[in-house]
């Protein structure tokens, strides 16, 4: 909290992507340079960027929280989050590529030649794009909140004028230098610090990550209770606590058990058994299902595949960003683990979402390197927080300005720039109960029931037909988004209803894919006939130039 | 320096050709004229598969379905490797829960394959997918080009 170096080290990040910004700016000249970079970005660019652009608030910041505190269960997440790109090459990268489509909207008039189906993609795209912007924008202020003592509001305000800004001034092709940038930033910034931590720990005699008798406080510690929570304490007695609540502990203090955490040994540390809860597995599998196929109905990953000169070229690109991002998921594992021996009151206050950018000064002291490293790892957050909230601005106000406005000028890519970035952030500022985590798993659902069918029937199928697609968007994404609505403003569920809701992905996926199937069937008679034609384009390889 | 003399040479014969080239009994530039009837059902007769292809003959659409066909049941394939290899895991700790309690070098079995070992699986059957999609390609790009006799 009184780390002096955190509010210079943020400034600079923000300075740098504007410089970057402008730098790209002067390269753009034209509207094609704008919007699309020309199609001129190297594949290795063109990976860093996907993966800088991808590697958002909730994997940065929230993996490591969520394994703090839920343990083994949810790793995959980021398992989840890298295998989308392997689902993305193996059924979407290179035809896409190959079709042209710039944008999901485009795919549907290109593949279905359906105006209201495009529409209807569009409507999706903005609230995915929007489902997705505002946990970052949420991220920044309590990174601001938890690091500068600043009020929540001024994170978010910041992030988002910079982006807008950003996107609006300088497209595309300034966002791929940008994106390239800040992925390498994002790496160093967990990979430097986690390198110290890993010394430090070994320096303090390698402390049991799961002591026999459960998690202790290694110093006095007060806590400042966040969420509401029922403590259970060592004596037995249980303690209800709310937001607001100071509760001291001495050196050496057991950890108390929170309601909804894995604070015992065996809970967090091995995976959820059978019999005992179903539940548990269905919700595992439906996270699995949401995060493999959801990356690849996520527009802000699609607009980049147009940046890559052919088919072949996206392929490779996809397999180089694969495994940046797998290289970058090694690392928050190990800030959850340690988080459990030098961060244990965040279990106890529910500010799990804050462990990688406290843990540096908690582990290391409050000394230079403590300092130097938090400084690091906020720079990183911050750079999350850019890159992935540009490239949703970029997707969102690309489909606005083309779809909604009806313009493709430069000029309506800036006004759709600037209503695509005030609503996420009035939003953002209005609603603050949300958890990061969760709702980048719901936006991955609502993509992985819309969109995932749409790209891979629509690839893979001739006889998709556009009352097909349409019927399985709106059931299944429907369904989705439904699920989402209700997990998100609903009165609070248990039992099934809330694991159906809260992971819906697991029967919502499989509805829209049937639902896709069956009224194509139905409607075999409005299959395009020039769909032989859309085929030979999607999969003749580059080289024959057909 | 050499860069800069070195642009007079060729510029040279260019005048000259430009010069002789009106005079010269001119070899007329190679035309064909035919029938635009006659061309086009000699191409659906005996064309190559190329032209099957860009004019959407049935041959053409059997190669490209034969194409797309193929590079679906590799993706498929090494989906399944995936569905087997990491989506088998949350239910074999679920059936065996002794498996999620092994550990290798002091970490947890499950810690392991999914916090570290998941990441080059995932990029060893991406990268099996690339080459073989692209050895499927490159089969239908010599099948197409193949010289015709």
């Amino acid at each position: 909290m009184g780390n002096d170096l955190v509010v210079p080290a943020i400034v600079a990040v923000t300075l740098v992507t504007l410089a970057i910004g402008f730098y790209g700016l002067r390269l753009a000249r034209t509207t094609s340079d704008f919007l699309v970079a020309s199609r001129v970005v190297s594949p290795t660019w063109n990976a860093a960027a996907i993966g800088g652009e991808y590697l958002s608030a909730a994997s940065f910041l929230g993996v490591a929280g969520l394994i703090l505190k839920y343990g083994v269960d949810v790793l995959w997440y980021p398992v989840g989050f890298a295998a989308g790109y392997l689902a993305l090459l193996l059924f979407v990268a290179a035809p896409l590529r190959r079709s042209g489509a710039f944008t999901l909207p485009d795919f549907c008039e290109l593949r279905l030649g359906s105006r209201r189906l495009r529409t209807l993609a569009t409507i999706f795209v903005i609230f995915i794009g929007w489902l997705y912007l505002v946990p970052q924008l949420q991220g920044a202020g309590l990174t601001l909140a938890t690091l500068a003592g600043s009020p929540y509001p001024v994170g978010a305000l910041v992030v988002a004028a910079v982006v807008t800004a950003n996107v609006a001034l300088g497209g595309m092709r300034a966002v791929t230098f940008v994106q390239a940038f800040q992925y390498w930033l994002k790496l160093t910034a967990l990979a430097v610090p986690a390198i110290f931590l890993a010394l430090q720990w070994q320096a303090d005699g390698r402390p049991a990550v799961t002591p026999p008798d459960g998690p202790t406080f290694r110093t006095a510690t007060t806590v400042v209770v966040e969420h509401r929570a029922v403590l259970t304490l060592p004596d037995g007695q249980n303690l209800e606590v709310r937001p607001g609540d100071e509760l001291s502990f001495a050196e050496g203090d057991p950890v108390p058990e929170v309601s909804g955490v894995a604070t015992g040994a065996t809970d967090w540390l091995l995976p959820s058994a059978a019999g005992s809860d179903d539940r548990g597995l269905f919700a595992t599998y439906s996270l699995i299902l949401a995060t493999f196929l959801g990356t690849m109905g996520l527009p802000h990953v699609l607009v980049r595949f147009y940046t890559n000169p052919d088919g072949a070229a996206a392929r490779r690109t996809t397999l180089v960003v694969l495994a940046l991002v797998g290289g970058f998921y090694l690392l928050p594992t190990i800030y959850g683990v340690l988080g459990r021996i030098y961060t244990p009151q965040l279990l106890v206050s529910g500010q799990t979402d804050a462990v990688v950018v406290l843990l540096p000064e908690a582990a290391l002291g409050a000394g230079t390197t403590g300092r130097l490293l938090a400084a690091l790892v906020a720079a990183g957050a911050f750079a999350a927080f850019l890159s992935t909230s540009s490239g949703l601005l970029t997707s969102v106000a690309g489909v606005i300005s083309t779809d909604v406005l009806g313009r493709g000028s430069v000029r309506g890519f800036r006004l759709a720039t600037v209503i695509a970035g005030v609503v996420p952030t009035v939003l953002a500022l209005n609603v603050s109960g949300l958890d990061v985590s969760q709702v980048v798993g719901l936006a991955f659902a609502v993509a992985a029931s819309s969109f995932c069918p749409l790209l891979v029937l629509g690839i893979w199928w001739r006889g998709l037909t556009d009352a097909g697609a349409a019927a399985g968007i709106l059931v299944g994404g429907g369904a989705a988004v439904t699920s989402v609505l209700i997990t998100v403003l609903g009165p609070p569920l248990t039992g099934w209803p809330a694991t159906l809701t809260a992971q819906p992905a697991a029967w919502t996926v499989p509805l829209a894919f049937t639902v896709m199937f069956a009224v194509s069937l139905a409607t075999r008679r409005r299959s395009p006939a020039d769909v032989g034609r859309t085929m030979l384009r999607l999969h003749a390889p580059d080289a024959l130039r057909l | 320096m050499a860069a800069e003399d070195a642009p007079p040479a060729p510029r040279r014969p260019e005048p000259s050709r430009a010069a002789d080239e009106p005079s010269r009994p001119a070899p007329p530039a190679r035309t064909r004229v035919v029938l635009a009837e006659a061309s086009r059902r000699q191409q659906h007769r005996a064309a190559g598969a190329h032209t099957e292809l860009a004019q959407q003959t049935r041959v053409g659409e059997a190669l490209v379905r034969g194409l797309v066909r193929a590079q679906l049941a590799l993706a498929l394939q090494l989906s399944a490797v995936v569905m087997v290899g990491l989506g088998g895991l949350p239910w074999l700790f679920a059936i065996a829960p002794a498996v999620g309690r092994m550990t290798v070098l002091g970490v947890n079995l499950p810690w392991l394959l999914l916090g570290v070992l998941s990441f080059p699986f995932l990029v060893a059957v991406g990268w099996t997918y690339v080459r073989l999609a692209e050895r499927n390609e490159q089969d239908f790009t010599d099948l197409v080009q193949r010289p015709e006799h």
